[in-house]
């Protein structure tokens, strides 16, 4: 799948400062950053260096201090929290390290999740979408399984196919294989790898494995919060 | 996406169950309360035999006398005013007149003392009310015009005095040494039916009272029957006319004549309220009682509300990872509310329960003779509105907080909002 010139995401003179009564932290500074649609991004650096705090800002979770973000060439700081919301639930898909799959909630019923905030799509539909992302990520017979009764592996697939099931343009994962296994993250590298190469499907991954990051299009370095590769 | 919020609220509700139950519990006994006080309240105002028409009945039995000097002199109404005033207004459709309170009277039976209440009424009595008569007929106005001696008596009067209903019409009952052919034997009326309670009804030409007496106050009560609901104000304007007509019994010492012709709500509050019998001492009535049930049920909520809010932020990474997959603020709040609707509609069935079981045991104590409280129409919807203003009241500020959650601090576990 070839990718597209055009930027999907675009940060600009980013700064984002965490304020407390005595203390100013700076976790990312003076950030300039463009993700083509279509690309395989990944990010790395030292723990503390600013990477999910990037990572937040591009999926509109967080707002920076100062700079702005734009999707699709639009920058959203003027965007209401139900434009945001809206945003998020049609172009971003997210795979955090520790999954963060609701406990009380079947299989199914987590990865239809994103489709629940989708206006005028049916039970019918939704619950075939949940299934057709399941089937891709080859957890087809666990749907009437809970995240208790997985593997981490298992789970994490689980939190992809939630990613997918809204078919979002952008997947921004957070060490998506921090917490497994060798065995099992190159699993989950090989279905990220595959979704980017097979649906065009633009991700950004946050990731402490130089291995993995070196699979992906383009590696960007973070160090005391500033760009540094 | 309601059947998720409701899995989802049985899920939560399963996992903390000292949480639920103590929610449970604090939700179906306040409600049991409430519940057992309205349906006691529903029992004493509302449409019941032998008071069905509440909505065309008015009650005349006060008649105040205010002293020039402040206070007042409260009595009932008299005979001769509500016999040939009040009977010959225009508007009403019928005017009966009957004795304010039953008098007590005696009955024997073998070697037993039977106390009876006993009220003397006309013949309009059993017009305007609709008694359920199980055997018999209601006494007449020429039986009335006579003084016959014949009674209506209740069910439980016909059992005590004559083992059964059936047979008791046609036979005579002695009450204080006077003996009355029964004529009628009506369904018990509860004593909480002020009005129109009693064990033996007798004409109330009867009485050893003077009924030519002309004074204004007297032993005895009006019950009016408008001729339609949309009437009642018309007649109560002209009865109100009535009144301001009649010359004071002494201008010297009294400044004017208070009296009202009230629904029957009204004039029970008014009688339990103190002095004030105007039109709009139930709506005054009603907004204290409001009040205090507001009041009953805000402990409860606040407990609720705190159980919730640890409950909802315990739940920190459900709530950013719903915002990261598009949940706005609004779904959010709206999602939380529904559970907490979901649990105090689980509660409310349980005090429904609890009320339906503890308005057995008052029934079957006998604990107010007659009575038969139950959970009708009225009764459930008012719980059902009660409960609905329980679960908001109590989700309301918990689901506030929740949405303003952000999402990477919800994420983090981090439940500052």
């Amino acid at each position: 799948m070839q990718t597209s010139a055009a930027p999907v995401l675009q940060l600009t003179d980013i700064e984002k400062i965490y304020q407390t009564k005595t203390i100013e932290t700076v976790a990312l500074h003076r950030i300039n950053l463009t993700i083509g649609r279509g690309e395989f991004v990944s990010i790395m650096g030292p723990s503390g260096c600013g990477k999910s705090t990037l990572l937040s800002l591009m999926g509109l979770l967080d707002e920076p201090t100062h700079g702005t973000v734009a999707v699709d060439g639009r920058p959203v700081q003027s965007y209401s929290d139900k434009e945001l919301a809206g945003l998020r639930n049609l172009k971003i898909g997210f795979v955090f390290q520790s999954y963060h799959l609701i406990n009380d909630l079947a299989v199914l019923d987590n990865v239809e999740l994103p489709l629940l905030y989708r206006p005028g799509l049916g039970s019918k539909e939704r619950r075939q979408r949940a299934l057709a992302a399941l089937d891709k990520v080859g957890l087809s017979a666990r749907t009437n399984h809970f995240p208790s009764q997985l593997s981490g592996g298992q789970r994490q697939r689980v939190a992809i196919a939630r990613a997918l099931a809204g078919a979002p343009e952008i997947i921004l994962a957070d060490e998506p294989t921090g917490n497994l296994d060798s065995v099992m993250g190159e699993e989950i590298m090989d279905l990220l790898l595959g979704l980017n190469r097979e649906h065009g499907t633009t991700i950004v991954m946050v990731t402490h494995d130089e291995q993995q990051a070196l699979k992906t299009q383009r590696l960007i370095r973070l160090f005391d919060g500033s760009q540094v590769g | 996406m309601l059947w998720n919020y409701l899995k989802i609220a049985w899920k939560v509700l399963l996992r903390r169950k000292f949480f639920t139950a103590i929610s449970l519990f604090g939700i179906s006994f306040t409600l049991m309360i409430l519940l057992v006080v309205y349906a006691f309240f529903d029992y004493a105002v509302g449409p019941h035999r032998p008071e069905l028409r509440t909505d065309r009945l008015l009650f005349v039995n006060r008649m105040q006398m205010l002293y020039k000097g402040g206070g007042q002199n409260n009595s009932s109404v008299g005979y001769a005013f509500v016999n040939q005033q009040m009977k010959a207004l225009r508007t009403p459709e019928k005017v009966s007149v009957s004795e304010a309170n039953p008098g007590t009277a005696v009955a024997y039976v073998g070697q037993h003392t039977l106390k009876l209440d006993q009220r003397r009424t006309d013949g309009a009595f059993w017009q305007v009310l609709d008694f359920d008569f199980l055997a018999g007929r209601p006494y007449n106005l020429p039986e009335v015009r006579a003084a016959a001696h014949v009674a209506v008596i209740s069910e439980t009067t016909a059992r005590q005095y004559f083992g059964a209903v059936a047979g008791a019409v046609g036979q005579t009952i002695e009450v204080d040494a006077v003996r009355y052919r029964v004529v009628g034997v009506v369904h018990d009326v509860p004593i909480v039916r002020l009005f129109t309670y009693a064990d033996v009804w007798v004409p109330i030409t009867t009485t050893t009272d003077d009924l030519r007496s002309s004074n204004l106050q007297g032993a005895y009560q009006a019950i009016v029957l408008a001729r339609s609901a949309a009437d009642v104000p018309r007649v109560q304007a002209e009865y109100d006319q009535l009144v301001a007509r009649q010359p004071l019994p002494d201008p010297q010492r009294y400044e004017r004549l208070v009296s009202h012709a009230l629904p029957l709500m009204t004039n029970l509050t008014a009688r339990f309220g103190g002095g004030d019998v105007g039109p709009s001492s139930s709506n005054r009535f009603l907004r204290v009682l409001g009040l205090l049930a507001l009041l009953f049920m805000l402990l409860p909520a606040l407990n609720l509300v705190n159980i919730n809010v640890s409950r909802t932020l315990e739940r920190s990474g459900e709530i950013g990872v719903r915002k990261a997959f598009g949940a706005t603020a609004r779904r959010l709040t709206g999602q939380f509310l529904v559970e907490n609707i979901f649990l105090t509609l689980l509660g409310g069935v349980l005090g429904l329960g609890l009320a339906a079981g503890a308005l057995h045991l008052l029934n079957s104590s006998q604990f107010i003779p007659h009575s038969e409280f139950a959970l009708n129409g009225r009764v459930f919807g008012m719980a059902l509105g009660v409960v609905l203003f329980f679960g908001l009241l109590s989700g309301a500020y918990p689901a506030y907080k929740m949405s303003k959650l952000q999402a990477v601090k919800a994420l983090k576990g981090d439940n500052a909002a």
